[in-house]
């Protein structure tokens, strides 16, 4: 057949576990090393953090909670007050270069005009504040990411062209001294000459040496990156304004996106996520074609590092797994597993942007053509419950989920993976290749003998 | 608005659902926004759980909030009542109770929440019983307890459940129902036949056992039997009920005297090992307790009634309790802190100095700070108070656990003292792998630098004959090493 098959997408609007958006928090005010994040709810935020958080907690993060107590509510206590007070505690202990607002999904939160005292009280402690909503309402989990580097793509300086030493040129100069060294079959580039920076800014958290591999991946490309959303320091946020490209890194960020488009007017680069060696290829691919570079050595990189990763390739190769779902990195996982030869039943996902994911559903469907494998379900919003009736009869090789349902999982005889680790692991780019493996592989390599014999280890059906 | 950073309770939901996951049967739904069934996991993962957690969260989203709940509440609840039914086939209670959880989010907290949700669902159980004719008012026949407050995932409560079986099996108390933990819904009209209640935490059950009393006539015990003497005095409050029943019922008095000589002096070991001479190192030393009103009032009595040990400080996060708390460590220690706030509890220890910590996962960190040993001896909760041995609190078998724990909580400064006696202390001296060495015929880039905590890039360099290690070079290594 030479038309690809269309994925089935279904919406179950089911129960499903996912946390909460304000986790985002957790690795956030560690990669913008200059901020602070103050959570704007209840008791029941605060004690979701300190458990998510766990040991970080006492070692004093950048983080609290604004607590709403009973007078809050009734109207007793004046909204700006109260922040304001907090606000310059916070100023007093700590003095970060920005205050984050996390608005949370009590009513009363929601209500509150956040957006319009913000201003006001940056003005008077002179500190920037920067508003966002990240509430079970309207988003799920990592999607918490997506509505912070939203906010803060306003706060971006606007870029101007004569920023740019120079204008970036359509092909390589030949007498820019690049040297390409060939001994010990490795590629290197040692620089003679800084290249000019490109019209490329990057969105999403990363850790910084796995940004850092990233951009020398694309550097090898002849293309320097502008700057990252989010940078390091709130104080080297990217320039944005027409002209620029971005790119994101990660599925979840949509609403980044749509605002770095539509308010700021980037160019946004629509490619399959740099998770894998066949996600990162085609993201530089992507990436290169924009800015009109042929890419050098992108097969070779990809190939050597399947070649590096066969052992692991072998124990998952022909079995089957199945996505519950929670932080609607699935699609890019379900393609590069299926990539290394597994067979995926179905991707649960909470959430999903069909046009932002659009590449990687492309890719994921070539990739099905290419491995002659089915294309998999994908079902928005699913229903936990069902899921794991399907899997009960499935039966498949490995389930990846969350921590709710794991052990109960496992104790019916069905491998499982917490999500979760896929979430704070190093997942993306060519170097990181072997830890996704690590993680999918560990639960299918140590099984020791006893379960063997017992269909279940559980009372209840 | 108030600034704040930890807290020792959860919030009042949680609380209902502990209670709610604890009985059998029941499934609770929640119609709230993702993620605030966080409890599933926790559940799941401290205690170990094999079952799923019968906690469904009904979505809202903003299309709900538009619409109305009602609608999506009740195809939920229909989903469950499949469920029930399955389950429930041989029961003539066919159709699913529901029942909305009265607990006011902002006033009270997690325990207070729990004690509150289990009074509700007793309550309710025993009027439905009671206007459809279903309530049976006789007594056991032969002396027998219903034990009010066992839940998951509490602090070693599993163990304690176990050993308060144990507690009463010698003097013959059968036990009639344990709630929640584990219980049918259904039996609960049985509750009233028992003789009396037993409490072992007051944070949990004792509004329930308060009801049963005041409706039902049924006495209950609220020592909780937490060390040799108040064991001692939780058997004697026994006999007495027994007695005023046992007579009539059973045609004699019972007389536990000789089982609890027999226990205290050679079953438990802890009365032994007060006297024992290593126990009298530590009589003098200072100690700092804080937790749960059950678990800090009981470990400062053992502390200074049983071992001779000082307490220094003694609290409790339990606010609403202060009074109960402060009439049981009168006068045995020198000043006590009722508070939430962790870092005025910090504070006080940290001016204290005592030689040991006995307190919550949050003090153990406390003491990590200041670098003094801790025993945890309360909830909040943390992996590490769900062992897979047998480690009971309560009972004589709970009072062998709590002296090794304080035993060797303060070990450590008993061993330090003999070192200092004897001079046994190792030198410090710190062999210094030269890394220095190589590093002079390599010269490093700074970028390579500063990522050098990450990748090994050494000996690759050697291997390959190169003398500047860049940042390329860095990766490459790594990718050429793990494969």
């Amino acid at each position: 057949m030479k038309n690809f098959e269309i994925p089935a997408f279904e919406c179950e609007t089911g129960n499903y576990h996912t946390f909460c958006p304000i986790s985002c928090v957790a690795w956030l005010y560690q990669k913008i090393e200059d901020s602070f994040f103050l959570v704007i709810g209840t008791k029941t935020c605060g004690y979701f953090l300190q458990n998510a958080l766990g040991v970080m907690i006492f070692a004093e993060p950048r983080y609290a909670m604004a607590e709403l107590e009973e007078g809050d509510i009734s109207a007793q206590l004046n909204n700006h007050e109260e922040l304001k007070k907090i606000c310059l505690q916070i100023k007093n202990d700590r003095n970060p270069s920005v205050i984050i607002w996390i608005g949370t999904c009590t009513t009363e939160i929601i209500k509150m005009d956040l957006e319009g005292i913000a201003p006001k009280l940056e003005k008077q402690i002179g500190i920037p504040i920067i508003v966002a909503r990240a509430n079970g309402l309207d988003y799920a989990f990592t999607q918490g990411e997506d509505t912070v580097l939203a906010a803060m793509a306003h706060r971006c300086p606007e870029y101007k062209n004569s920023e740019l030493r120079q204008e970036p040129t359509n092909k390589i100069d030949n007498s820019s001294q690049i040297k390409i060294n060939n001994s010990s079959n490795n590629n290197f580039i040692s620089e003679r000459i800084e290249l000019p920076k490109s019209k490329l800014v990057l969105f999403g958290s990363l850790p910084s040496s796995v940004a850092s591999q990233l951009n020398l991946e694309l550097k090898r490309q002849s293309i320097l990156v502008l700057g990252w959303l989010p940078s390091q320091r709130y104080n080297e946020l990217p320039s944005l304004g027409e002209g620029i490209y971005v790119c994101g890194v990660n599925p979840f960020l949509s609403r980044t996106a749509t605002t770095l488009m539509r308010r700021r007017k980037c160019q946004l680069i629509g490619s399959p996520f740099p998770i894998g060696p066949d996600g990162t290829r085609a993201w530089i691919e992507k990436i290169c074609s924009v800015f009109n570079k042929t890419p050098v050595g992108l097969n070779e990189r990809e190939n050597q590092i399947w070649k590096a990763v066969q052992d692991y390739t072998r124990i998952i190769k022909g079995k089957s797994v199945f996505f519950m779902g929670d932080n609607l990195l699935e699609i890019s996982l379900a393609r590069f597993l299926i990539r290394c030869g597994m067979v995926v039943y179905e991707i649960g996902i909470p959430y999903m942007d069909k046009r932002y994911q659009a590449a990687e559903l492309l890719f994921l469907q070539q990739t099905c053509k290419k491995m002659n494998t089915p294309l998999p379900r994908i079902v928005e919003k699913p229903d936990n419950y069902s899921q794991v009736q399907r899997m009960h009869e499935l039966k498949p090789h490995l389930a990846i989920t969350g921590m709710a349902h794991a052990n109960p999982l496992e104790a019916r005889n069905i491998n499982t993976k917490w999500s979760v680790e896929f979430t704070f692991a190093q997942i993306h780019g060519f170097t990181n290749v072997q830890d996704i493996l690590e993680l999918v592989t560990r639960p299918l390599r140590c099984r020791s003998g006893i379960m063997s014999d017992f269909q279940s280890l559980s009372k209840q059906t | 608005m108030k600034l704040a950073y930890w807290m020792y309770a959860g919030p009042a939901h949680i609380g209902t659902l502990r209670i709610a996951s604890s009985f059998r049967n029941v499934h609770a739904i929640m119609h709230a926004p993702l993620g605030d069934d966080h409890f599933n996991v926790m559940r799941s993962m401290l205690e170990r759980e094999r079952d799923f957690t019968p906690v469904t969260t009904s979505v809202v989203d903003p299309h709900v909030l538009a619409r109305g709940s009602r609608e999506k509440v009740v195809n939920n609840i229909s989903q469950k009542e499949d469920l029930q039914n399955f389950v429930d086939r041989a029961s003539s209670y066919s159709e699913s109770d529901v029942i909305l959880a009265d607990v006011n989010h902002y006033r009270i907290n997690e325990l207070q929440a729990a004690d509150k949700t289990l009074e509700q669902i007793v309550r309710y159980y025993l009027d439905k019983a009671r206007r459809e004719g279903f309530l049976n008012r006789s007594l056991t026949d032969d002396p027998s307890a219903n034990i009010i407050g066992i839940s998951t995932p509490g602090f070693h409560n599993q163990h304690d459940c176990r050993e308060l079986k144990r507690l009463l099996s010698e003097p013959r108390i059968s036990i009639n129902q344990i709630i929640p933990e584990g219980e049918f819904l259904k039996n609960l009209k049985d509750l009233p036949r028992a003789w009396f209640n037993i409490v072992p935490y007051r944070e949990m059950g004792l509004m329930a056992a308060n009801f049963l009393e005041k409706e039902y006539g049924m006495p209950h015990i609220l020592t909780t039997p937490i060390g040799i003497l108040n064991t001692a005095d939780f058997i004697a409050q026994i006999s007495k009920i027994v007695n005023l029943w046992s007579f009539s019922l059973i045609e004699k008095k019972v007389n536990y005297d000789l089982y609890v000589e027999n226990q205290t002096k050679f079953v438990s070991q802890a009365t032994w090992f007060s006297k024992s001479i290593d126990c009298q190192n530590l009589a003098g030393k200072e100690a700092a307790v804080s937790g749960d009103a059950t678990h800090a009032a009981a470990i400062t009595k053992i502390l200074v009634r049983e071992m001779g040990i000082r307490v220094s400080c003694s609290g409790t996060y339990c606010k609403h309790d202060a009074d109960w708390f402060n009439e049981q460590v009168q006068g045995l220690c020198d000043e006590t802190i009722i508070t939430e706030d962790h870092i005025e509890i910090g504070d006080t220890i940290a001016r204290i100095e005592p030689s040991a910590i006995f307190g919550t996962q949050m003090e153990r960190h406390i003491g990590k700070r200041l670098d003094i040993p801790c025993g945890v001896i309360s909830s909040p909760v943390h992996i590490q108070n769900f062992p897979l041995g047998y480690r009971p609190f309560l009972g004589y078998e709970g009072t062998n656990q709590i002296s090794d724990l304080i035993y060797n909580s303060f070990n450590l400064g008993m061993e330090d003292h003999l070192l200092d006696v004897f001079g046994g202390h190792d030198t410090k001296e710190v062999n210094i792998k030269s890394l220095s060495t190589e590093k002079n015929n390599i010269h490093w880039s700074y970028d390579a630098e500063s990522e050098l905590k990450k990748i090994p890039g050494f000996f690759f360099a050697k291997q390959n004959n190169i003398s500047t290690i860049t940042v390329d070079v860095m990766y490459a290594a790594k990718e050429k090493l793990s494969s």
